[in-house]
């Protein structure tokens, strides 16, 4: 412990999966990341180049193969009790109302069901689904099934939060939308927050520092500060030239990677 | 002319598509009518004319059974006394193998290596013939009801056993995990995640599994009893009364249609959420 614990620390962690005909896959080799508390870092990468899997092993779901992963000064072993995720897929119990599922972290920490309803009930408003929290997820749209995994993951107040291309599946008023509302309900929690996207607007817009990952397995390639100030309007900050230059920059370096991910993606099939 | 023609078409699309809708689903019944018609009658005229109605019966026979049950008895007391003793034996058994069945298929669907355990002896119970279990069941808990409860729960249980295993281990992966990373014990992901997963499955064997519970029951009271609607069948057999085993035969399918409605009645209310 030199200065503060990091919220994430990623020390050389390397994730090796057994590949579907034999053999195996390395997804992740040697990413080494700090994440400090309060900090929003985002990742960008080709597709398929072992970001999801770089979340799953922080939030413990999946152990590293070799290397060290620590949340909060404690190594990972188990899912840590402070760790929010929200994943790629769909991922809100099809049995549940939007309010129950909204409540269920809630329920499962032992908040009596009114408690937790009520609770519940106020985070199904700042998302915007006031009136439909008697639905099913099956009547609700694609935009508004991801609000709810939203606040299914926020209401628990989680130190570390995991988003896995949230807003991927979005139109773009909605995302930018959506994009605005995470940043308001982030400011002051002091989550660190790692989110992966594609979208390089939405990568440098949200964060402190994005990170681009190399084609499969992921190693980190870059790390690109972005310095703009804070509260940021998410629409409007895309017309700072200092965002021009950071966009440029990411995008350079991210391209190579793309296109070696294509160029294997093409000899493949 | 081509004006004709188009106000044509335009007024009557909708009793064109009504109509002939409504048609359809009469003569689909008047089909079926048919059709029983057709079958029993041409049993009776052959009951009476070519056929010996004292091995084969005929409907009319058939129909003074149920008559002189429903009005007089058995010859072993009340008709409504056989039906709820047969009716409480499936139940019973019903119930019994559901639950032990749910509980076990669940768990077990839940821990590779309990399943990789047990997994050729279930395959072994599976492949035993389990009528004749009812004839052990008869010694071992003797001509009363338990017998015949026991013959019921193997019966009903391996059906939904097997689903419900089955049902917990089709938890969608990332299902699974957003509700561990939300915090769920083992007991509370059981309850709200893996069972109401699994309802589908469960509910698809139930369906089925209370037939089996009534066929366990029948044949428990067959093989030995003093009661039931398999007991009068086992002595309608006994007294070459082919009219009886009809007459029971009648009886236990209309239980199982009832039975049928009111599980379709449940299936609806826990499968609310489902899209329709
Ligand atoms: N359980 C697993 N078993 C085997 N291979 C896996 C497993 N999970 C992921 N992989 C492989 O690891 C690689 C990285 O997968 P991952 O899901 O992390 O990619 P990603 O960067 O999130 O991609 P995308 O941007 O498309 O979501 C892929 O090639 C995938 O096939
Ligand atoms: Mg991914």
């Amino acid at each position: 412990m030199t200065q503060t614990t990091s919220a994430i620390r990623l020390q050389r962690a390397t994730k090796v999966f057994p590949a579907a005909g034999g053999g195996t896959f390395t997804a992740m080799r040697e990413v080494t990341l700090d994440v400090a508390p309060g900090e929003f870092v985002t990742v960008v990468g080709p597709t398929g180049c072992g970001k999801s899997t770089t979340l799953a092993l922080i939030s413990g779901l999946e152990p590293a193969s070799a290397g060290e992963v620590a949340v909060a000064g404690t190594p990972v072993t188990g899912i840590p009790g402070n760790v929010g995720y929200m994943f790629q897929q769909d991922a809100t119990l099809p049995w549940r109302t939007v309010v129950d599922n909204v409540a269920l972290g809630l329920r499962y920490r032992g908040v009596p069901k009114a408690e937790a309803r009520e609770r519940a009930q106020e985070w199904v408003d700042r998302v915007g689904l006031r009136g439909f929290e008697k639905y099913y997820p099956h009547q609700l749209s694609g935009g508004m099934r991801k609000r709810v995994a939203m606040a299914q993951t926020l209401i628990t107040e989680p130190q570390i939060l995991l988003l896995d291309e949230p807003f991927g599946a979005l139109d773009v008023q909605t995302r930018e939308l959506m994009q605005a509302e995470l940043l308001r309900l982030w400011a002051g929690t002091g989550a660190a927050v790692v989110f992966v996207t594609h979208d390089l607007t939405e990568a440098i817009a949200l964060a402190d520092r994005v990170v681009v990952m190399t084609a499969a397995p992921a190693t980190i390639k870059s790390i690109v500060p972005v310095t703009l100030p804070r509260p940021r309007d998410v629409e409007a900050i895309r017309l700072d030239p200092a965002f021009l230059d950071l966009y440029r920059e990411v995008w350079d370096s991210l391209r190579e990677e793309v296109e070696i991910a294509r160029e294997r993606g093409a000899r493949r099939g | 002319m081509a004006d004709v023609g188009i106000a044509m078409v335009d007024n009557r699309p909708a009793e064109i598509t009504l109509q002939p809708l409504k048609e359809r689903r009469w003569r689909v019944y008047a089909g079926r009518l048919v059709l029983v018609a057709l079958w029993l009658g041409s049993w009776e005229v052959a009951g009476t004319y070519w056929i010996d109605p004292f091995f084969y019966s005929k409907p009319s026979l058939i129909w003074q059974k149920l008559v002189d049950w429903f009005t007089e008895g058995t010859s072993y007391g009340s008709i409504w006394l056989q039906i709820s003793y047969t009716l409480q034996e499936a139940v019973y058994g019903f119930a019994l193998g559901a639950i032990v069945g749910v509980v076990l298929g669940v768990v077990l669907g839940r821990s590779r290596f309990l399943s990789d355990v047990l997994a050729p002896f279930i395959k072994a119970a599976n492949a035993i013939p389990r009528i004749v279990l009812a004839s052990l069941f008869v010694i071992w808990f003797g001509f009363g009801m338990s017998s015949k409860v026991a013959t019921a729960f193997v019966l009903v249980f391996f059906g939904v056993f097997f689903n419900a295993f089955q049902g917990a281990r089709e938890v969608p992966k990332v299902i699974d995990d957003n509700s561990r990373i939300l915090g769920a014990s083992r007991l509370q992901m059981m309850r709200t995640v893996v069972l109401p997963s699994a309802t589908s499955w469960i509910l698809a064997s139930l369906h089925t599994a209370f037939g089996f519970a009534l066929i366990g029951a029948i044949v428990g009271e067959y093989t030995g009893a003093d009661k039931g609607l398999g007991m009068l069948i086992a002595h309608s057999q006994g007294t070459f009364d082919s009219a009886g085993i009809y007459a029971a035969m009648i009886i236990m399918t209309a239980l199982a249609l009832l039975a049928e409605a009111v599980l379709t009645l449940v299936e609806r209310r826990l499968t609310r959420w489902q899209p329709r």
